[in-house]
């Protein structure tokens, strides 16, 4: 169906000369301080009586022609940040800036123009798309709203569009109901594409899918994305298909980003706990690790509430590691790596942040004990290799040397990597 | 007349594999069909499968493999005017499927219990989360509201509810998502059933979540010895927590056998291509996902012969266009693991080595 290889599509914006490689690097879009809390109104009057503080500043970019993927439990805020940066929502303070421009608070008109290079995919294919609308309408919509007639015809464009994606174009005429879930996936796929976008936001592209079509989805964003050179933000809560899809990947929680790095970095040496607990609690399909459950952080009751977020380092109520300094200063996301940005005082696989301060909180203690010895004394080897390494290194007078450090500095990388723990552990 | 005799008459003729003479709860080819205007949906179509007192079967397959819909057939859930279930169930020695409704009625909660996907749906918003739990646990005991309230606390203070002192009057709608299922597993257990069937009981929840939730039932059914039956779409989970395996597809078994053999030697394309369109964290990073072309069948137009055969890409290995024409019945393919497939086990083993397993 798709054979044809030809996918430049009729020039309506100059995004269509755009290629993977041209540009990459520089910001298409450019977050910082992004806010957005919803208020509770009470009484009579409907005064203001809190709010949910659903995203609660969030700085980062995304750069022309990567996949920044967006991870973390629901609730955290990650669908309210893609609603926020295509302007589906009005921010309540910080900056959005698209290609330059700042787009904060444009309003309907301003907006406009914009539309056509934010496109959004949703999650759920069966309520996005008007069940009293055939496909051809459907996908035709974003031609009418602009205002563009593409070369050879809107009906010709769309089932071109239709054929990108997978579909038959003959199928024009039918209505969504006639189509499966992943079907139905792909008819919002063409939908976005339609006016050729330079940022597609991605709410969770894949979740309401089978395995089998979720493959198929995945394939084809990412065949999508080299074919066009396009960006696309996916948020998801499923860490392997993020991985899978992703060039960096940001962590949030109460609507925070706790962590903001490069898919290998983040996956093999993750810095921030709570990175660390949502990757251990991910299955395995491999029965023979059944054994190595130790191996996992299980992290004790649900996220806080975003309308009373903890003080200080908002993931403190669950960390084995959390102390004092936790729970008044809130810690900033810092570049501890080159690519790798987390915010803690405490992180995993890297010098600590916070040395002088080094007794457990009730709290943490109760924590520590869902987390298995053998991962706490992992974490504990590597910090310490880190911290000798950068004391060796870097600044030899300052905190390095404050710890004792061992006397034989481990290569940083290697109890770091999963994978290999996983194989020692399945082979006891 | 015992199971096993029962199975000698050849009512388990159409399957392979033999009745485990240990099990808690064993199935012979059940089927159930419904009549629809549209025609005969065959949702489950001779599916036989044994479980152990203190084991866990997985069962997997995509939406409309009949996973659920074998369970609630366990259960004799299915409204009979609905739905044609035959075949036979035998819980703990006693036929089900024959059985008077009310006798299942009364097994129903107490011997076997059930945990649904959706907490939220499947709780009543109008009660306290403590009266459907104390409800439950009231129609099979003789005891006052006091002493069933108490249960209740106990049974939520089991499954990690904090403070259940208090909990236990809160309606479902003031739990966490987490903690509904929780609740819902409270009240599944409250009676100590022998047998627990779990409808994808952690799909709706975070992974945090998930593994506390995966946890609990592990320790419940450690403490517990109840037979567990896990069904689900995540081979994630079920290696995690299952002892056998059953993959699904169409209404039909697959393939059927230990955890162990079917993740490390799986002998069916469709299990093949389970594996390789789920992204892995404990592999590196594959350049592509391998999918499993095209889509599941309509359960009125079954594919004739092998269900799967428009979706796989081995159908023309075997001879004759035999995948087209006859139906692949189950083969014993190692021990205790069967698969139903035409291709020869030189073939899948040998495709299985060479083509998939370097991939994954």
């Amino acid at each position: 169906m798709s054979d044809e290889k030809e996918v430049s599509l009729p020039a309506q914006s100059d995004g269509a000369t755009l290629t993977k490689g041209t540009g990459a690097g520089e910001p298409l879009l450019k977050v910082t301080g992004l806010q957005k809390h919803f208020p509770i109104r009470k009484g009579l009057l409907q005064r203001q009586t809190g709010a949910v503080r659903a995203v609660d500043g969030l700085d980062f970019e995304v750069r022309k022609g990567e996949t920044l993927g967006v991870v973390g439990e629901s609730g955290c805020g990650k669908s309210t940040m893609g609603r926020l940066i295509t302007r589906l929502l009005e921010p309540t303070g910080g900056k959005v800036e698209f290609e330059g421009q700042d787009i904060t608070h444009l309003g309907v008109g301003g907006m406009r123009p914009l539309r056509r290079d934010v496109q959004m995919i949703f999650q759920d294919p069966y309520s996005s798309l008007n069940p009293r609308h055939t496909i051809g309408t459907i996908v035709s919509a974003p031609f009418k709203l602009q205002g563009v007639e593409p070369e050879g015809g809107v009906k010709k464009e769309v089932q071109r569009l239709l054929s990108v994606v997978g579909l038959n174009p003959e199928h024009y005429n039918r209505y969504p109901h006639e189509f499966s879930g992943g079907q139905r996936q792909r008819i919002g796929i063409a939908r976005a594409l339609a006016l050729n976008p330079k940022l597609v936001v991605a709410d969770e592209p894949v979740s309401a899918l089978d395995v089998s079509i979720q493959a198929q989805v995945v394939n084809l964003l990412d065949d999508l994305q080299s074919e066009l050179g396009l960006t696309y933000v996916i948020i998801a809560h499923d860490l392997s298909v993020v991985r899978h899809v992703s060039d960096r990947i940001a962590v949030m929680y109460l609507g925070k980003i706790v962590e903001l790095a490069d898919r290998d970095s983040l996956y093999k040496a993750p810095m921030h706990p709570y990175t660390k607990a949502l990757m251990s609690a991910v299955p395995i399909p491999d029965p023979k690790r059944k054994a190595a459950k130790s191996e996992r952080i299980l992290l004790r009751g649900d996220v806080p509430s975003p309308i009373s977020p903890p003080s200080g380092c908002r993931f403190h109520t669950r960390c084995w590691k959390a102390t004092e300094i936790c729970k008044t200063t809130e810690p900033p996301l810092l570049e501890l790596k080159p690519g790798q940005q987390v915010a803690c005082h405490h992180p995993e696989n890297f010098e600590d942040q916070a040395p002088q301060d080094t007794v457990l909180l009730s709290v943490a203690k109760e924590a520590a004990t869902l987390v298995a010895d053998e991962v706490l004394a992992e974490s504990a080897a590597t910090s310490a290799a880190v911290a000798a390494e950068v004391g060796e290194s870097a600044d030899p007078g300052a905190r390095g040397t404050a710890r004792p450090a061992p006397t034989d500095p481990q290569p940083t990388d290697e109890p770091t990597e999963p994978e290999d723990d996983r194989q020692e552990s399945t082979d006891k | 007349m015992s199971k096993l005799e029962k199975a000698a008459l050849g009512e388990v003729a159409t399957d392979a594999a033999p009745p485990d003479a240990d099990a808690f709860l064993s199935v012979r080819d059940l089927r159930i069909h419904f009549d629809t205007d549209d025609g005969l949906v065959k949702s489950v179509d001779g599916v036989s499968f044994d479980v152990r007192r203190g084991k866990t079967l997985g069962i997997v397959g995509e939406s409309g493999s009949g996973k659920s819909v074998t369970s609630l057939g366990v259960m004799g859930l299915h409204r009979s005017a609905n739905a044609k279930v035959t075949g036979e169930v035998w819980l703990d020695g006693q036929e089900l499927i024959a059985a008077d409704p009310d006798d299942v009625r009364r097994l129903r909660g107490r011997k076997m219990a059930m945990i649904f996907q959706d907490p939220l749906s499947s709780m009543h918003p109008y009660y306290t989360v403590g009266a459907q739990i104390v409800e439950a646990y009231r129609v099979h005991h003789d005891v006052s509201k006091k002493v069933a309230r108490t249960r209740a606390i106990e049974m939520l203070d089991r499954v990690g509810i904090p403070e259940p002192n208090q909990r236990v009057d809160s309606y479902p709608h003031e739990f966490s998502g987490g903690m509904r299922q929780r609740a819902m597993i409270a009240m599944a257990l409250v009676n100590n059933p022998e047998l627990l069937i779990a409808d994808e009981p952690t799909t709706a929840l975070d992974v945090t979540v998930q593994a506390q939730i995966l946890d609990l039932i592990r320790d419940l059914q450690k403490e517990f010895g109840s037979a567990v039956i896990m069904i689900t779409h995540d081979l994630g989970v079920v290696a995690e927590i299952a002892d056998d395996l059953l993959v699904m597809y169409a209404g039909r078994p697959v393939e059927r056998g230990p955890a162990e053999s079917v993740f490390a030697e799986p002998r069916h394309p469709y299990t093949w291509g389970l594996l390789g369109s789920m992204p892995r964290l404990d592999r590196e990073d594959t350049d592509r996902l391998i999918p499993i072309q095209g889509s599941p069948p309509s359960l009125i137009n079954v594919p004739e012969g092998c269900p799967f055969n428009p979706r796989c890409p081995y159908a023309d290995i075997p001879k004759d266009n035999v995948t087209r024409t006859v139906r692949p019945e189950l083969t014993e393919v190692g021990s205790r693991h069967w698969a139903a497939c035409h291709m020869t086990q030189e073939q899948r083993e040998r495709i299985w080595t060479e083509e998939i397993a370097p991939k994954l």
